[in-house]
This record gives structure tokens, sequence and C-alpha cells, in this order.
């Protein structure tokens, strides 16, 4: 077919390969030291990835829980059903469950550790907010999260990066640890312990970085994919803009107490400082409107 | 969806399948015998219009694209209140209402509509005494299946009217097996 071309961005996924292979090379590096050293630590790496693993076979529950959102049915939200129903009938995926958060943020997000136990959720503020259209373009944004395993992914290059900094810690206080007894005084300790602090933190902030931009190219893909869905790249830009206008004005204050759950909102509650493109869980409005418009000018070309 | 898909953040454009279509001839040979219903001589097919494709910005160009309309006046172009447009063709012999639809989801396809496509609706009436519109059969052009919808007022449907359909037509034509998907479409343009 002659649209293949528009649904797969080369630049994107070699950005994201890179993204993911890194953090990836990563986790194999500090696996390697860790052999080497060869501490017993199997306990800690249970216990972590019990916590990752539970994050994600509840993460449903979890977003919807501290969203304070709830499941509706067809009778309560028919609109919202309509058209999550015709965007999943298009797009010949399972419908997921719908949800509404009673809050006035303007946002929606996707969570669910499968297609198959997936929730998408849009706040009472987004309805209010936008018109039928574009919040069919919102949908279709969180439906290609779902569709992507976003919360799978992400749950993972997560989990990943703080095993990474757990691990290392944990390998080399135990390299300290269990280095043999010789020759060692007071300051060499104090000097050892730094060093492993150092180190574990230069890690954590390298697998963090990583994360962060994996989850923004997650963001664009998922934009563009939806884009795609609807056909109409120049409502979901409307419909960004929408959004980001209005939480411009919204007191800061207010909005932190969404922060934890950023990486799965469609646009992120938090305002963003000068320096926090790198730090940031979603592309800037800019780089999203760009893509758009490329889109748009793909589809009309 | 396969893996890489998922690695990627990407997803392939669902294609309909038109090939189920014709199922729908013997179908109504069913629907009449069983139920006595025949067909109303209309039918539907919906589709959400996206920007730029090629020359489809207004109705007049569906229309063009479309160009099997020889008797004219039989054709017709609306918008539904989801934004979706519905194409409306008139004509008394059901098979040909069928090949028409048909045709009108291949010259889609050809111009690389495929994946807007939604659904076809065909409507059925009672063949005595002749009444409105009651049973309408929708064919979901991803899935290749059919269902019954039977609207009995501004939002309400007689699912067991629905049900009996299913259970009628089940041995003639694909049927949608997952009720999730039945779709209400309120206020449809197909009578």
């Amino acid at each position: 077919m002659s649209k293949t071309k528009i649904e797969s961005d080369h630049g994107l996924n070699v950005r994201m390969f890179v993204t993911g292979f890194l953090l990836v090379l990563l986790y194999a590096i500090i696996i390697t030291v860790l052999i080497r050293v060869g501490v017993a630590f199997g306990l800690v790496i249970v216990i972590a990835f019990a916590l990752i693993f539970s994050q994600y076979f509840f993460s449903d529950k979890i977003a919807m829980f501290s969203m304070h959102a709830h499941e509706v049915t067809p009778a309560q939200e028919p609109r919202l059903h309509q058209i999550v129903d015709r965007l999943c009938l298009l797009a010949n995926m399972e419908k997921p469950r719908v949800g509404v958060a009673e809050i006035d943020v303007p946002n929606a997000f996707a969570t669910g550790r499968s297609p198959k136990h997936a929730v998408i959720c849009a706040t009472r503020g987004i309805m209010n907010r936008l018109s039928d259209e574009e919040l069919e373009a919102v949908l279709a944004h969180e439906l290609s999260h779902v569709a992507h395993r976003d919360v799978a992914v992400m749950t993972i290059a997560s989990g990943v990066g703080m095993l990474a900094g757990l691990v290392s810690r944990v390998a080399m206080w135990g390299a300290i640890m269990g280095g043999g007894g010789r020759g060692r005084n007071g300051q060499n300790i104090v000097l050892l312990e730094m060093i492993t602090w150092v180190a574990s933190l230069v890690i954590y902030v390298i697998a963090y970085l990583l994360t962060m931009a994996l989850s923004r190219y997650r963001e664009l893909a998922a934009d563009r994919s939806g884009a795609i869905l609807i056909g109409k790249p120049s409502v979901l830009a409307s419909a960004l803009v929408h959004i980001t206008g209005d939480m411009g004005r919204i007191p800061r204050t207010d909005l932190r107490k969404t922060e934890g759950m950023n990486a799965f909102f469609f646009a992120p509650a938090l305002a963003g400082g000068s320096a926090a493109s790198l730090f940031s869980t979603h592309p800037s409005l800019e780089k999203r409107l760009d893509q758009l418009n490329k889109l748009e000018r793909e589809l009309n070309g | 969806m396969g893996l890489r898909d998922a690695l990627f953040g990407r997803t392939t454009q669902a294609q309909p399948k038109l090939d189920n279509l014709f199922a729908l001839a013997t179908g109504a040979l069913t629907l009449e015998s069983e139920l006595d219903l025949v067909s109303s001589g209309e039918a539907g097919l919906c589709f959400k219009a996206g920007s730029g494709e090629s020359t489809l910005t207004t109705d007049a160009d569906i229309e063009q694209l479309l160009n099997f309309d020889e008797a004219k006046n039989t054709v017709s172009v609306s918008t539904d209140d989801l934004g979706f447009k519905w194409l409306v063709i008139k004509d008394p012999d059901l098979e040909s209402l069928v090949t028409r639809i048909h045709s009108a989801n291949t010259s889609m396809v050809e111009n690389g509509l495929g994946p807007r496509l939604l659904c076809a609706v065909f409507g059925f009436v009672p063949k005595t005494p002749p009444g409105d519109g009651s049973l309408r059969l929708v064919y979901l052009l991803k899935q290749g299946t059919f269902y019954p919808f039977a609207p009995t007022g501004h939002d309400q449907r007689d699912n067991e009217l629905e049900l009996r359909v299913r259970s009628f037509l089940e041995k003639d034509i694909p049927m949608e097996k997952d009720l999730g998907r039945w779709m209400a479409l309120w206020d449809l343009p197909v009578n």
C-alpha cells in the first residue's frame, strides 16, 4: 500500500532503538561488574523484581486509585463510550475499559499491563474543555499507548533503571565489605563509601535520563499513531494546544498532587522549567506540534 | 501486533475485509422466510473522513469518486454527530445494493481510504404489512462480521429481536461473536 510510509518514522525508530539499547547496555554492564565482583545479593534482586512486577501487574488499579478515577458504563457516559467504540472498531483492536477521573485538570491517561487489562481514562476537565472531535483525537492517542503496550515498556525501562542504581550500590558495598581486611583503615573506608555513593548516583541519573528520553519518544509515537488513526493530525494538534494552554494558567500548587502520574499522562501536569526538557516525560509542545504538522503535510502530499 | 511493533511504538493500520459482504444475499433469504423481513432498499457506508487524503475534501468529491450513479439521486452523503461520514445508497434490489456498497468500498481502498472505513449498514423492513425500518444488519468492515441492530427509539434497542436474528443467521453469515462490538448507531441515516 502506498500509505505504509506514513506508519513508521525512521528517525523516531532509530532514536527509540538507541535509547532502548543504551538502557539494556547499562544493565548489561552492571550485571557484568556484579558477576566479576561475585557478591551474594539474591534477596535484594528478588525484592526489587517483586516491586517492579507488582507495579506492572496492578498498574491499572494503582493509576486509577491515585487519580480518583472510576470505571464508567455506556449508560453513564454514552458519548465517551461511543467515541471509544468507533475508534476501536476502526483500528480493529479490543475495547479497553473506560474510566473518568472527577478532577478538573484537563488530561487523559491509559494504563493496564496489557491490551486485555487496559483502561483508558479521561478527566472531567478534559471532557468539559474539548470538542467531541478533539476528545476523539486525545482518546486515539491513549488507545495508541495501549496498542504500543507502553505501560509494559515503560515499567520495564524504569524498573531496569531502578535496579541498575540499586544493584550497583549493593554490589560495590559488598565489594568493600568482602574485599579482605588487609591494610584497611578508617580513611579508606570513608573514601570507598564516597565512591560507591557517587557511582551509584551517576548510574541512577543516567538510567533516569534514558527512561525519560524513552518516554518522550513513546509519546511522539503515540501522537503519530493516534493522528493516523483519526486521519486528522491537525485535530490532535488543536487538542494539545487547548489543553496545554489551559494548563499553563492553572496554578502549579494544585497540579503537584498529580505529579506521580506524569509518565502516563497525555500532557504533563507540571509546567516545565528552563532546563526541564531532559528530565521531562513528555516532549515539548513545539516538538509535538512540529511532528503533527509534518504528518499533516505527508497525508496531504 | 508483533513484538517489533510494540518495541518501536507503531501500529499497522487495519485494512477492511470485504469478502464476507456477499454472504448477505443468503442471509436476506433467511430473514424473509423466518422473520418476514425484506430489504428496505437502503444501505449506508460509514467512514471517517481524514484531512487531505487526495481529493476527498467535500461531499461532492466523494460522490465523484464513487462514480457509479447512473440513475442519479440515489446516492447521498451526510455527516453524523460524531463526525463520521455516511454514504447512503438507495436501490430496491438487495443484490445490487451489496454490489454497489462493495464497489464503493473497493474504490475507497484503492484511494488509500481503507483504514478509514468503519461499517456498512443494510436496512430491513417488515414485508406484510410494509412498515418502517425496524432492523439493520451492520457489517463491520475491519472485522468482516455482521451484527443486527434494532433501534426502537432514540436510544433504545430491541435486544430480543437482535438475538433472534443472530440465531437465524448464524449458519448463513459470519456473525460478530463479541457482543461488546454490537455498537449502537443511534439516529443513523439509513432506513
